[in-house]
């Protein structure tokens, strides 16, 4: 089956600042993946490299087996849905539709006319008077009724309510669920994807610090409890993303394939959000000596 | 893409078209009377039309409206055509369906672009309605009155025939171009305006006239072709000769006198100030008896002669036809800077 994104040393820069450096992905198809970051982290860049809005400064790209953006074909099968979800504020809703249906050849007119309805939005409503979360919902029925293989969305739901965020991932996973497509979102919330999302890239200071199936991220990653040691005597599998240092003991976070032998360690489970965070915090913890962590597939 | 090209435009593209149909039906309705005006009234019409409520004011209008459309055009079309889009962030919409950017681009040039040259041909109907007015004013010498102006002038050449055509053509494709540089529309609006004025402006003044090379007279200055006089403020020195170069409807590029080596004279020899009027600066030989002929003897015995550069009238439809040319060329070279740029990196 063909990468839905596929990146070989993958680098950004805008004038003198990398925005993202050397990210190599190679995302299967079929998942819901969400990329999760602090803002300024590069999550923007490297989905705007992926539709084609930005090209390269270094290595390359490819979705869905090409090159982003190249044509006519290419475009129609992936859809964006972008930062802030923009609308043309003078157009109606139905004006977005029909822009839809005339610039995309496969567009679904019944699932968009469906949506429209069951989202109970009035056709001759001009875009720029719905509230955010009908907008972005706009935005995501242009993304989903164009029928693409690969959806991509930017923060879709960072400047909407708890309750319209709710709503919105919920109806992206129906959407999801009948249409088999491919999703790429983006949070810096990781609360956000955890109900959403099967695999997980995390981003950090324009670098990939993980990616993998989130299955196999949790079971890779554990929480070594133990007396206080240094971080010299941990076994070469085990890779530390944290560590803190109390008095008496020594709480690590470490991704290792292997089983965890040392019975001076009480092992326990991490949460996904634990996990975010781990490698969030991780390039101010922890020293940079220590080898860095490949991508997990 | 056409429709959606349209849905954003046509706001703007019926308000001018709408102010356009109004300026041509006042045009339609008096042109054919201020036609017969002339035809009965052949020797008084420049001076009877302006006297008339109707014709004076349509002849302003007729003027402005031609100037004022490329202005129009290239701010409220062309700015915002791309720098909207790219300013409320809706490119990320329109370039994200099944359309390249490439094909995007082109539909919105070439729809808006054949809009405005649809409008600039409200110039063809200005230039019908000033046909009488025209044809007068090449018919007389011009007496430098503000309704005496040739069509062949700095000031009217830019507002008849199919100049303004591409006037409208090339102020559009500067708009876009602006929106697309500067990615905002308000700034991209005043620069098309400035850049708009000043290819106005300076066309007609430093081009046009030099597009053929222009035809050179040099003549004695006699009591029947000199127009003219004019004296410095302080003293009776002679410092500029006018003559008239008896061919109507010419553009004159300078009109000057010449030494007998052929280099431009700025004040004439002392003797000279006696030949002129006492008052007026430019004193016009009609109202005055005229300097005596021993002036024009010693003129020439001292080598004088008047030179005039000029554009005969004739060469009138063959610079307007070059000019526009050009016009349509940078609009072409523009378009094709606006393909290129616009494969840049727009988030």
């Amino acid at each position: 089956m063909t990468a839905v994104l596929q990146t070989q040393g993958l680098g950004k820069r805008y004038a003198r600042k990398w925005a993202l450096s050397d990210c190599t992905l190679d995302i299967p198809a079929g998942r819901v993946v969400g990329l999760v970051g602090p803002n300024g982290a590069g999550k923007s860049t490297l989905l705007n490299l992926a539709v084609g809005m930005l090209t390269p400064s270094s290595g390359a790209i490819e979705v869905l087996g090409a090159p982003p953006a190249t044509g006519p074909s290419q475009l129609a099968k992936v859809g964006f849905v972008a930062q802030d979800t923009p609308t043309y504020a003078g157009l109606g809703i139905a004006d977005h539709l029909r822009l839809g249906a005339r610039l995309n050849p496969g567009w679904d007119h019944d699932l968009a006319q469906a949506r429209i309805t069951r989202l109970g939005l009035d056709r001759s409503q001009r875009a720029g008077n719905l509230s955010g979360g009908q907008r972005a919902q706009l935005a995501l029925t242009l993304g989903i009724a164009k029928r693409p293989e690969l959806l991509i969305l930017d923060e879709p739901v960072a400047s909407l309510d708890p309750l319209a965020r709710r709503e919105f991932l919920q109806d992206l996973m129906e959407a999801v669920a009948d249409q088999e497509l491919s999703v790429i979102l983006s949070s810096h919330l990781v609360s956000d994807l955890e109900r959403a999302c099967d695999y997980l890239i995390i981003l950090v200071d324009s670098r990939v610090q993980v990616a993998g199936d989130i299955d196999h991220l949790l079971a890779t990653h554990h929480r070594l409890t133990g007396p206080r040691r240094d971080l010299d005597r941990v076994p070469a599998g085990q890779h530390v993303i944290s560590a803190r240092h109390t008095e008496r003991q020594t709480t690590l976070l470490v991704r290792t394939d292997g089983p965890v032998l040392d019975p001076a360690w009480t092992v326990s489970e991490l949460s996904l959000e634990d996990l975010v965070l781990a490698y969030m915090s991780r390039t101010r913890e922890v020293d940079n000596s220590r080898p860095t962590l490949e991508v997990a597939r | 893409m056409t429709w959606i090209t349209w849905r954003q435009l046509r706001a703007q593209v019926l308000v001018v078209y709408a102010a356009l149909a109004a300026v041509a039906a006042a045009l339609a309705i008096t042109g054919p009377q201020l036609a017969d005006l002339r035809r009965t009234n052949p020797a008084d019409f420049l001076v009877l039309f302006p006297q008339d409520g109707t014709y004076k004011p349509l002849y302003f209008v007729g003027g402005a409206v031609v100037y004022a459309l490329p202005v129009v055009i290239g701010a409220f079309w062309g700015a915002p055509l791309v720098a909207r889009e790219l300013e409320t962030g809706t490119h990320r919409v329109v370039w994200n369906q099944s359309i390249t950017r490439n094909r995007w681009l082109a539909t919105k040039l070439g729809l808006a672009g054949l809009a405005a040259l649809v409008a600039g041909l409200i110039s063809l109907a200005v230039t019908w309605w000033c046909a009488p007015i025209d044809a007068a004013v090449n018919s007389t010498e011009p007496d430098g009155g503000f309704f005496n102006i040739t069509r062949m002038s700095a000031v009217l050449f830019g507002a008849r025939g199919v100049v303004p055509i591409g006037y409208a053509v090339l102020a559009f494709v500067i708009g876009v171009t602006a929106g697309l540089v500067l990615r905002r529309t308000v700034p991209a609006m005043a620069a098309t305006v400035v850049a708009v004025v000043a290819i106005q402006v300076a066309t007609p003044l430093f081009v046009v006239p030099h597009l053929i090379s222009p035809e050179r007279l040099t003549t004695a200055i006699t009591a029947t072709n000199l127009r003219g006089m004019s004296l410095s403020a302080d003293d009776d020195m002679v410092t500029d000769i006018r003559i008239n170069l008896d061919k109507p409807g010419a553009w004159i590029l300078s009109n000057e006198t010449v030494n007998s080596s052929g280099q431009v004279v700025d004040e004439l020899p002392a003797h000279e100030a006696d030949c002129a009027p006492r008052t007026g600066e430019l004193a016009d030989k009609a109202s005055s008896p005229g300097p005596p002929a021993s002036c024009f003897e010693d003129l020439a015995a001292a080598g004088f002669q008047q030179e005039v550069v000029y554009q005969p009238a004739d060469r009138y439809w063959l610079l307007q036809s070059i000019q526009t040319a050009i016009l349509l060329s940078l609009a072409v070279l523009l378009s094709g800077f606006c393909f290129w740029r616009i494969r840049r990196d727009f988030t």
